[in-house]
């Protein structure tokens, strides 16, 4: 027994907007959400740039006691779960509550509550800490408070893969769907690492630019950090069409693969194997596709891997289709990033517009797909699919269809 | 001095390489000795942390910073110029 999945609800709250609409409408205009870094310490940090989410205040969202409990990462997750599940308009009470769930993707989890109170023992010296900082740094805090406030009792969890979190979080969703173990399932990932121990150890690794995310571009100088979460109601479509619900696009195929090779250096072939899968997944045709948002980190090793593994897919079509990193106007997300950008699928399938990738300056030959270099562009799109490579070498690849 | 530094910055790449320093020639390339990407961030931050210097460099293009790895004879001239610059 097979069921078809659709998303009948969307939120977000990132760098570019505090909304969806805010969000596409920045996406459109190729709008840029990455400037200087407004945290703590921040003149120790050598990278003073990030997607920060800006003009956000806790207090208008939540009470004290409800801060005492929600870390940034988990505000960002409830804030974009009300816009996702006031859209979809659902409710959950008894046989129905018992069969939704909440899967979510984060990689750092409470970060910032960490970071602070790590600070407050060993900086400050302080030998106390608030009695909720375990509940309120845990990786699952986000998924918990998303099932406490809407009744969500069926299977909920968090998957940390670093970079596919998220998208490994929708695809196990969309698989319980289809599955038949759930009926609707709350879905996407959340990511709030903009603090200084998260920023500092990223610079470790030599990998962040210092002055902007220029993917595919010859000139790109590495990646550069966003927060903020995605969330999206997956439903069974016979579910959603006898309530009559608004459809944003299909669930159609989706697959992993692990390189099983190095835990930094991403690999064309895992790369590969986790899109081919996910065509197959979905019975779809290569020729099907017209828009890849690419994992398109800004790096210069992710990048030219990744055109490399979509190449190897394609063939031919590979000039055919479009394929563009919404980073350069967010940051990475981490382990939020897939959901964010699942928006742009979701934009590229049901308005016929394709997000850029901004900031692009150079040609590199290898990196030599149309990349939608600066400017949104037009077009009829049937499937898009959404990549996301990990460190670890883990791949997570959805693939979307117009709503039917 | 710089033969301080010489032997300084051997060690660091020779326990990187797990090699003994007396293996590490100025002429080898890091390849030559097996340090991958992974191993030289190591190094450049074991090198930070020996010398209280910071190292300009981006893994995304080793070649465009000034700090030049071409060679083990290469990595500690450039560090004993940053040393130098610093004092």
């Amino acid at each position: 027994m097979s069921h078809r999945v659709v998303i009948t609800g969307a939120g977000t709250i990132n760098a570019l907007g505090h909304d969806v609409p805010a969000t596409l409408e920045a996406m459109r205009e190729g709008r840029c959400g990455i400037g200087p870094l407004d945290i703590r310490d921040v003149e120790r940090l050598a990278v003073k740039i990030g997607g920060q989410v800006t003009g956000y205040d806790e207090h208008a969202h939540f009470n004290r006691q409800q801060i005492s409990l929600y870390d940034r990462f988990t505000q960002f997750t409830l804030l974009a779960a009300r816009e996702a599940l006031g859209q979809a308009g659902l409710s959950f009470s008894g046989d129905m509550a018992d069969r939704s769930g909440v899967v979510l993707g984060t990689s750092g989890g409470g970060l910032n509550t960490q970071d602070e109170n790590y600070r407050a023992v060993y900086e400050e010296g302080k030998n106390r800490v608030h009695p909720f900082i375990v509940p309120k740094l845990m990786n699952n805090a986000a998924a918990s408070h998303v099932s406490m406030e809407w009744n969500l009792r069926g299977p909920s969890f968090t998957v940390a893969t670093a970079c596919a979190s998220s998208n490994h979080a929708m695809g196990q969703a969309y698989q319980m769907i289809r599955s038949g173990m759930a009926d609707v399932m709350i879905t996407g990932g959340s990511e709030s690492m903009l603090c200084f121990g998260g920023v500092k150890a990223w610079e470790g690794l030599r990998v962040m630019s210092k002055d902007a995310c220029r993917p595919f571009s010859a000139t790109r100088n590495g990646m550069v950090q966003g927060e903020g979460a995605g969330i999206f109601v997956f439903e069974r479509l016979d579910h959603a069409k006898k309530r009559g619900a608004e459809i944003l696009a299909e669930v159609a195929g989706f697959a992993m693969s692990s390189d099983a090779s190095d835990i930094v250096m991403p690999s064309k072939q895992g790369a590969a194997r986790a899109i081919a899968g996910a065509l197959r997944d979905g019975g779809i045709d290569r020729g099907q596709v017209g828009y890849i948002n690419a994992h398109g980190t800004g790096t210069a090793a992710n990048d030219k891997t990744e055109c490399a593994a979509v190449a190897d897919v394609f063939g031919a079509q590979a000039d055919k289709l479009m394929l563009s990193s919404t980073k350069s106007m967010h940051g990475h997300l981490i382990g939020g990033t897939g959901a964010v950008e699942l928006l742009a699928c979701i934009m590229a399938l049901r308005d016929g517009v394709i997000a850029p990738t901004i900031g692009y300056e150079e040609f590199d030959p290898e990196c030599a797909l149309d990349v939608v270099p600066n400017e949104a562009r037009e077009a009829r799109v049937e499937v898009a699919l959404s990549n996301a490579f990990a460190f670890g070498g883990l791949n997570a690849v959805l693939a979307l269809k117009k709503a039917p | 001095m710089s033969d301080a530094i010489a032997d300084k910055v051997i060690a660091i790449i020779a326990e990187q390489a797990m090699l003994e320093p007396s293996d590490v020639k100025s002429e080898h390339t890091l390849e030559d000795l097996g340090i991958d990407s992974l191993g030289l961030v190591e190094s450049i931050f074991a090198i930070e942390e020996a010398f209280d210097i910071s190292v300009p460099f981006n893994a995304n293009d080793p070649s465009a910073s000034d700090f030049d790895i071409s060679s083990v004879r290469s990595i500690i001239d450039a560090v004993a110029k940053l040393v130098k610059d610093q004092s």
